[in-house]
Formats: C-alpha cells, sequence, structure tokens
C-alpha cells in the first residue's frame, strides 16, 4: 500500500505491506532509528513517538493505520541544533543510562507535560507508567520531567527554556563537584 | 526527596566530580547506535526457529518449503552445522552447548533452525514453514528432583553420563563448623529459594556478521559485555585465525549480565554470514530474550547459623543446589563453579563456616551467573541477610541491634574470612548508623508497635551487605584461560588532547565520562577533551570486559595507572625542554614547574607538542607522548552498604507498597557520584523487582511461565518509591584512585532487605520466611499458612 506521512516534517510517500508495523517502517524504510525496540508485547514503551500530537506505542500501530498523518520521532524535537528543554532537563539530571528507553521516555513525557503542565511526583510517575526502564530506577527521571516542566512554564519566560545552562546538577545531588 | 536529608559523610570526588556525561547528547537525540541502528549493503535478515518442548526428541526436520520461499537465502540446521563442526560450542563452564540442536532438544525455546532471509518479515514466515516432527521425553522442571534415580538423563550427549550432575564444589572448613555448631547455644536453619530470574535489558541480544569473502576478515558488531573475550572465543570456535576478526560492541541498550556470553543465535548469524556471503543481522524479540538467553539466580539454599544465646554469630553452614539449565553456561572464573558465593559469611565476625554447592541440570535454558550477581554475590547476600533475620527472631533481639553486634570492627581490616577471602576495608559500623539514622530506625519500630495494635502491617527490614568486586587476580581468575587483568592505552596528541582505548564496555555505566575523569584527574587535562574508545577489538587493547562490577576496580585502576607512565614520560620531556634534571621539577595538576621558581614550567599541552617536535630527548625517552598497560589486580575491591526498606502490606489484598528505601553505600572514592547514586537507584529498583515481581517458573511440562513482560514483571515508576542515599567513604588501600566498583552493589544488597521488611510485616501470622517474590498471590498464601514454591506452576 502506498501511504504518506509526515515524520519530524519531512513529507515522506513509500510503498508498505499493510502488516508493517509503524516502528519497523521509521527504523527500517526511513532510517530513523532514534525509535527502539524493547518488548513484544506492547508493554515497555521504548518504541513511544507522537501521532497527530498524541503519544503512542510505534510497535503496536501499522504504518498503514499513519497515512495522512503527523509523526514526531525523538530525532524531531532539537530546534537549530538545540536540545529540547525536555531532553536538556533528561542530561542534567542523569535521568538516562544505557539510553536505550530514553527516546521513548522523553516523547512520553512530552505528551504528559502538554496534558499537565504542572505535574506534581505522583502525576509524573503515573504519566510514565508506561515506559520501562531497567537503569534508573526512575527517580532522576521523574526529577527530570519536574524540572523540564519548571523551564517551559507558561509565564517564566524564555529564559526558562533556554537551553545549555545546566542547572546545578551537582547541586540537586549533592555530588560536591569542584 | 532528595540525598540532601541523609545525614552522610561525604568524600572528595575525583576532579570533575558530577560532571554531566559525555555520552548523552547521543542518546538524547536518538543518536545511538545500537547493533539494530546497524544497516550494511546487501544485508540480510536471520531468524531462530525454537523447540516448544522442554525435552524431545528430534525425529525429523523438513526445511524444503522454507527454503522454497522466495526471500529466503538460506536455512541452517543442526545437520548444516555439524558439517562444519559448529553444532556445539564450548561454554564459559567448559561445558558445550547446542547451537542448532541435533539429537534433541532439551528446553523450551532452544535454538532448532536458523532461517536468513531479506528481511525480518519474511525470515519470521520462512520460520513458520519448517515441519519439525518431536517425540516428547518427560523433562527435568524440578531442580530438586534432578539427582533422583529414576530423573531422566538430560545430556546423553555425553558418553557414560548416568545422572544430571554437574558439580559438587565446596569452601571452608567443615570439621571447624561442625565443632561450632555442635558447642553453640543456638542454631536456627532455614530453606530458602532464590528463584529464576531475568536481566531483562531493554535491549535485546542481537548481532550483525560480515564475512567478507574477498578479505577473509569477519567482522561481528554485536551486544557483548566483552568484545576481546568474544573475538577469541569466536577463534576458538569457529577456527577463523584471531587477527581476521573484529568484534565491535557499539552502543549497548543495558548488560547487566545478559550479554556476557556467546548465544548460539550469534553463532548463526557468523554461519549464515559465511554461506551466504552477505551480511546477517540477527536480533531477537523480547520472548527469545527472556526463554534461551542467561538467566539469574535459581539457588536452592539450606542454610544454618550457629550463635551464643546472647547473639553472637558463631559459625554458618550451607548447602546449594543450583539449577544451571541443560547446559552449563554459566559465566565466571574458571576455579570457581558457584561464583563467589564463598562471600556468603558476609560482614560478620565469625569463626567457622562451610558450604557445598551441588549444580545439576535440568531442562531449562542455561546460564545462572547475570543481573548484576557479582558471581553469586546476590544469591550469598541474599542467604546471611536473611539467616541474621531468622536468627534474630529466634533470640528475640532487633534485626539492627543484632547486625551491629555482629559486624567486622574497622581495625580488623584488611581482614580474612572464614572462607580465605581478604577484604580490603571496611567500616561497617559508622555505615549501619547512618543508615538506621536516616530511615529514623527507632521511630519506625515504635510506629510499626502502634499500628500493630491496630492490625496493620508494616515492615522493617535491614540489610548489610559486602561485596566482593573487581574480578581479578590473574593468579587465581581467569575465564577459560584468559587471566582478568585488562589494557589501557593513552596517547595524548601534539594539541594536547587525549584519546584513551580501553578493553572495557559500558552499558549505561558511564566509563566514557567516567574514565575521561581519571585521566583528567591525573593529567590536568579537561574530560571534555579526552576521548574514550573501547568496544572495537582493533582499536583497544585486550581485556575481559564489563561485568562483576570490575571497571572500576580492574580498568579504573589501568587508566590511573597509565596516565601515571604518560604523567612521568612528561616530566622527562619538560625536563629537557627546561634544561633541566627530572628531579628538579614539581608536578601540580596539568603542568611541571621548577623546584623553587613556580613560573618556569610546561603544560602537559606544552610538553606533548615539545614531544613531538625536533627537542632533543634524554637517552632512552622516545618521541610522543603516550604509554600503554596491563593491570593485574592485587586483590578485588569489597564495596558494602547498609540498607533499610520500610513497607506496608495490605491485609486484605496481601499487596506490598515499598513505602521508604534508604540505602547508604560505601565503594571507597566515588569518581561521579552523580552517576554512582545512578548506578544504585537502578539496583535498587532490581531489588524491589526481585523481592515483589520478578519471576521465571516452569509448570509440570516444563513450559516457561515468564516468556514475556505480560507475565514477567518489571518495576515501573509506580512500584518504585523515591530512593534515598547516604554515602561514607572507606578508601581500597590497594587501588590507585582508592576507587572501588559499586554497580551490583544495590542489586546485592536490596533484595534481601525487601524480603527482610515483608518477613517482618507478616510476623503477626507466624511467618518466619516466604520466598521472592512476594506478589499478592504468594504473601495471601504465607498469610493463610499455605506458602508456595515459586519456582513452580501455581497448583
Amino acid at each position: 500500500m502506498r501511504i504518506t506521512v509526515t515524520v519530524d516534517g519531512t513529507r515522506y510517500t513509500d510503498e508498505v505491506e499493510p502488516r508493517t508495523l509503524l516502528v519497523h517502517y521509521l527504523r527500517n524504510q526511513l532510517g530513523k532509528v532514534g525509535t527502539v525496540v524493547g518488548c513484544d508485547t506492547s508493554n515497555c514503551g521504548a518504541c513511544t513517538v507522537h501521532l497527530n500530537g498524541q503519544s503512542v506505542k510505534s510497535c503496536s500501530v501499522l504504518a498503514v493505520q499513519a497515512d495522512g498523518g503527523e509523526v514526531t520521532t525523538i530525532e524531531g524535537l532539537a530546534r537549530d541544533g538545540e536540545l529540547h528543554p525536555v531532553q536538556q532537563a533528561f542530561q542534567d539530571n542523569h535521568a538516562l543510562q544505557c539510553g536505550f528507553c530514553t527516546p521513548g521516555m522523553i516523547m512520553q513525557s512530552l505528551d504528559l507535560l502538554s496534558e499537565n503542565p504542572e505535574p506534581d511526583e505522583q502525576a509524573v510517575r503515573e504519566g510514565l507508567e508506561g515506559n520501562l526502564c531497567r537503569c534508573t530506577g526512575y527517580q532522576n527521571i521523574v526529577r527530570a520531567v519536574r524540572d523540564a516542566a519548571e523551564r517551559m512554564r507558561p509565564g517564566a519566560g524564555p529564559e526558562a527554556e533556554r537551553v545549555g545552562e545546566a542547572t546545578g546538577t551537582a547541586a540537586t545531588m549533592g555530588g560536591g563537584a569542584e | 526527596m532528595t540525598t540532601a536529608d541523609v545525614p552522610t559523610q561525604r568524600g572528595t570526588p575525583v576532579g570533575y566530580g558530577s560532571m554531566p556525561r559525555k555520552e548523552d547528547e547521543r542518546f538524547l537525540r536518538g543518536h545511538g547506535r545500537y547493533v539494530d541502528d546497524i544497516t550494511l549493503p546487501g544485508m540480510l535478515h536471520g531468524a531462530v526457529l525454537r523447540s516448544p518442548h522442554a525435552h524431545a526428541r528430534i525425529v525429523s526436520l523438513d526445511t524444503s518449503a522454507a527454503q522454497a520461499h522466495p526471500k529466503v537465502r538460506a536455512v541452517i540446521t543442526g545437520r548444516t552445522l555439524d558439517g562444519l563442526d559448529l553444532a556445539w560450542m564450548p561454554t564459559l563452564s567448559h561445558d558445550v552447548q547446542a547451537v542448532l540442536a541435533t539429537d534433541k532438544v532439551r528446553f523450551q525455546g532452544q535454538e532448532v533452525a536458523f532461517v536468513v532471509a531479506e528481511d525480518r518479515y519474511a525470515a519470521r514466515d520462512a520460520l513458520e514453514l519448517i515441519d519439525v516432527e518431536y517425540e516428547p521425553l518427560p523433562p527435568v522442571v524440578d531442580a530438586t528432583r534432578a539427582l533422583d534415580a529414576d530423573a531422566p538423563v538430560i545430556r546423553d550427549d555425553v558418553e557414560g553420563r548416568t545422572d544430571n550432575r554437574i558439580f559438587d564444589w565446596e569452601t571452608g572448613d567443615a570439621a571447624a563448623t561442625d565443632a561450632v555448631f555442635a558447642n553453640a547455644d543456638v542454631v536456627v536453619s532455614q530453606d530458602m529459594l532464590y528463584p529464576r530470574v531475568h536481566p531483562a535489558p531493554m535491549e535485546t541480544c542481537g548481532a550483525v556478521a560480515d564475512m567478507d569473502p574477498v578479505t577473509g576478515k569477519l567482522t561481528v558488531w554485536t551486544t557483548t559485555q566483552a568484545p576481546h573475550a568474544h573475538r577469541t572465543l569466536y577463534a576458538l570456535v569457529a577456527g577463523l585465525p584471531e587477527h581476521k576478526i573484529r568484534v565491535i560492541s557499539p552502543d549497548i541498550g543495558g548488560g547487566f549480565g545478559n550479554k556476557v556470553g556467546i548465544y548460539p543465535g550469534y553463532v548463526c548469524a557468523v554461519v549464515g554470514s559465511i554461506v551466504t556471503g552477505k551480511p546477517v543481522k540477527w536480533v531477537e524479540d523480547r520472548s527469545e530474550n527472556l526463554m534461551s538467553t542467561s538467566f539469574a539466580r535459581d539457588y536452592h539454599m539450606h542454610g544454618e547459623i550457629a550463635a551464643t544465646r546472647d547473639g553472637r554469630i558463631l559459625g554458618l553452614r550451607v548447602k546449594v543446589l543450583a539449577d544451571h539449565g541443560a547446559f552449563n553456561g554459566t559465566a565466571q572464573p574458571s576455579k570457581f563453579p558457584a561464583g563467589f558465593f564463598g562471600v556468603f559469611t558476609g560482614s560478620y565476625d565469625l569463626r567457622a563456616a562451610h558450604c557445598q554447592v551441588t549444580g545439576v541440570y535440568t531442562n531449562k535454558a542455561p546460564g545462572g551467573v547475570a543481573y548484576a550477581c557479582s558471581f553469586r554475590i546476590t544469591e550469598a547476600v541474599y542467604l546471611v541477610e536473611r539467616l541474621v533475620d531468622v536468627l534474630a527472631r529466634e533470640v528475640n533481639a532487633d534485626p539492627a541491634e543484632l547486625r551491629m553486634r555482629n559486624l567486622l570492627r574497622p581495625e580488623q581490616f584488611p581482614y580474612r574470612s572464614a572462607t580465605g577471602w581478604e577484604y580490603d576495608s571496611g567500616d561497617y559500623p559508622r555505615t549501619l548508623r547512618t543508615a538506621l539514622e536516616a530511615a529514623h530506625y527507632d521511630d519506625l519500630r515504635e510506629e510499626q508497635w502502634q499500628r500493630r495494635q491496630r492490625g496493620e502491617l508494616m515492615g522493617i527490614g535491614v540489610s548489610f551487605f559486602t561485596e566482593a568486586v573487581g574480578a581479578g587476580p590473574r593468579k587465581h581468575m581467569d575465564i577459560l584461560g584468559l587471566g582478568m587483568a585488562d589494557g589501557a592505552e593513552l596517547r595524548i596528541h601534539p594539541t594536547g588532547k587525549a584519546v584513551l582505548r580501553l578493553s572495557v564496555q559500558t552499558q549505561g555505566q558511564g566509563h566514557e565520562t567516567t574514565f575521561a575523569q581519571i585521566v583528567a584527574e591525573e593529567l590536568g587535562i579537561p574530560p571534555d577533551d579526552i576521548d574514550v574508545v573501547h568496544g572495537d577489538t582493533d582499536q583497544t587493547p585486550y581485556g575481559l570486559g564489563t561485568y562483576g562490577s570490575r571497571s572500576t576496580p580492574v580498568s579504573g585502576a589501568a587508566a590511573a595507572v597509565v596516565a601515571r607512565k604518560v604523567r612521568e614520560r612528561a616530566r622527562l620531556v619538560a625536563s629537557a625542554m627546561l634544561e633541566v634534571d627530572p628531579g628538579d621539577l614539581e608536578w601540580e595538576k596539568g603542568r611541571f614547574f621548577v623546584t623553587g621558581d613556580p613560573t618556569s614550567g610546561a603544560t602537559i599541552a606544552d610538553i606533548a607538542m615539545a614531544a613531538h617536535s625536533d627537542l632533543d630527548l634524554p637517552e632512552g625517552v622516545e618521541g610522543h607522548l603516550d604509554a600503554e598497560t596491563v593491570y593485574n589486580p592485587p586483590n578485588l575491591t569489597y564495596p558494602f552498604g547498609a540498607y533499610v526498606c520500610v513497607v506496608d502490606v495490605d491485609p486484605d489484598t496481601a499487596q506490598v507498597r515499598v513505602r521508604d528505601f534508604v540505602a547508604v553505600d560505601d565503594c571507597g572514592v566515588r569518581i561521579n557520584p552523580m552517576i554512582v547514586e545512578g548506578q544504585i537507584h537502578g539496583g535498587l529498583a532490581d531489588g524491589i523487582g526481585m523481592a515483589l515481581m520478578q519471576v521465571m517458573a516452569f509448570d509440570e511440562d516444563g513450559n516457561h511461565l515468564g516468556g514475556s513482560f505480560m507475565d514477567y514483571l518489571l518495576p515501573t515508576t509506580m512500584e518504585c518509591p523515591s530512593w534515598r542515599l547516604g554515602e561514607t567513604v572507606t578508601p581500597s588501600p590497594h587501588h590507585p584512585i582508592g576507587a572501588k566498583g559499586v554497580g551490583e552493589s544495590a542489586t546485592v544488597g536490596s533484595p534481601a532487605a525487601v524480603v527482610n521488611a515483608v518477613v517482618d510485616a507478616l510476623a503477626p501470622y507466624g511467618v518466619r520466611h516466604l520466598d521472592m517474590p512476594m506478589t499478592p498471590a504468594v504473601v495471601w498464601r504465607a498469610m493463610q499458612g499455605r506458602p508456595l514454591r515459586t519456582d513452580l506452576a501455581i497448583t
């Protein structure tokens, strides 16, 4: 079948089999390998992308279902080369280790923040329940999402969204950097 | 809640401390490069046909329909491999493992055939077209029955084998231990199972094998924690010359011990590439990962503890039945068939100990050592920390107080344990006190007493562990004859930037940052100016890879040593530059200067440029500024920690909720505290998962009951509390920078804390012990006085 999908701002028209999963279309046909696969039962969320503004597990969506739609992956987040505030918050709060769940986790975090711009800890945890991580024990991810919410807070002004300014990881972590 | 509210003694981290990670940027942008991201010209895709039976004879295998599939390029069977003498491969435990089954299948999920096709979907389609006729055989499912006289013999591939016994191994002094037990006031025993679990890294195992038919060079991109060991093993297995093999471990999406050994899928990908002349990719899916790759634990333990009436621990006596599955593929140093289980005496000063371990075959996947176990120390710590709690109950002592009374004292280090391990350093009472204060332990006990009056179930669990990491001294520790030393090479470019080449392989632990920090500390070069290269056997010095928390103890030491070698070379070059005797130079971070004249000096960058210039160098000093080293550790490092877990158990649903978790770890000098704390967070989540959720059980036919994330439950954001961490610092005296390993500490130490807490909560029901995982069903049954065998299907 022929489909037309906009992915990270670029329009693609491709032939796909009806059974082709969206995640495989993104990875194998478009080379968007930032989105990864962690399971075969829709539990892990490593493949999370946005489809028409909503987060979906792309292992559980057929590529043909995205026909005419708009997909955003982790590779489409940075603007003018600068990390998105959520990406930056993940780095500043050490919210990733092996990095494999990170793309899906960030896409899900964005979805969560668009629905609830000021989530408390419980809301963040509930919002990320569909995304497994084996490295971080989640705590720094929760911290990062709340930090990102603060940076993106409406009214906080463009300063809050500025990236590239470390927010004192050492201080929050009690790390004692020199 | 942050770490700030845990009163803590903080050490001085190395150099740049909690600097952000250099590797983050690519992962955050989706520019990490994992095995399945690799695409090569003409690349084909492999898929494995697996056994539906736990134990069955292969009567016939017909691949003709699969071969006829238009997109299939090759179908490889055990018979194909037999012709290449590759149907069986050596394991890391001097056993052999079937690559593709020839005679019979020995576990459900075992590899039977390998299809190579033009794409992943076609390869899977073709698996459906292979027709295998099996003759089912009775399986051995229950390890405790494996040595019964009538148990079917699983490994009849070995001539003359009549039973399922793999090994008997013992450690400690049996006679001395028996004597201690004979004279003890109190002896308590407890059976406990550390159930079979799986490391389940987010990224499964996979490989892209590319045998270049022109050059004869094999390149394998693969999920390996030990690329150099893999290269040597491929040379030994496939008979290829080692210099014609290049193993590349790209970004790895978590390892946790799952990616140490060589799996049949890797070998099949290599054979597929040889057969087709094209690159072949094989990436397993989650169910394959859970069912066929290295499991962890599966130790049936009988522990006895002897003590005086007032709770002075005197001795430990242990028997273990170890379920190794159908092939002994356990990854550990050759002389240690039960890994480092010998450290089961834990953190306590006792007179005598003895342990006997029997390994058995069952109709399950191979493995055993994985999942941050530090070579079976998870099992050892769990055993002793449960026994101490059982003893506390018996002598009516508070478990924290009983530990405090028996902990090794700081002045006893270096301490030689009853089983012969020489602990390097420790200040245990200080660390336990720190944890108890942070948890407000006395208040918790008071709260618990009050809540019990109201019929509420609250539990407090303490564990104190001693780890043994950094394998290890070449004299004692090798893997298949390869001594466990690790190389490092450091080259300073003319402009003062540097490249450090390592034999270890990060899977998320942050080596690209922390190893740069070590060199930065030694040479005063900023970490951002130091590129850390690892994972490519053509590019890096030999070594045994990353597992057993050995990177910092072994490779970290190598990085410091090689930097110091460079510094000494730099001193000689600087002496030529400044026209003074080398002995008249003093070092300050990044620079040599002339004693008494600080203005006359040269930075490392100046020296590097001079070393590449026409400067006359002293006799015997070669040009350029570089060095290499091989670090053979004199001993392991012994990090330790004190953990306190608080749980609430719902008396109506038997659901356990972890309310608080305090972890105070001491890993000596912390290179990057931020990264250390992230390691601990992850390991604590492992502890919650194992204690409360994770198990791979089997039914009576040997069907795997935990073969997907639908059944094999991993902790999410909702099961993990906000961890509260603390720190003490007791440097390792033998390590160049005083650092100990830490990556596995939390996984090792935390399950016992959670289990001790749940058992403590259930004390009103008379529960003295309960096997993991403490799911609501398991806890409920324990409350009814009808405990379950958690490794077998619920009946």
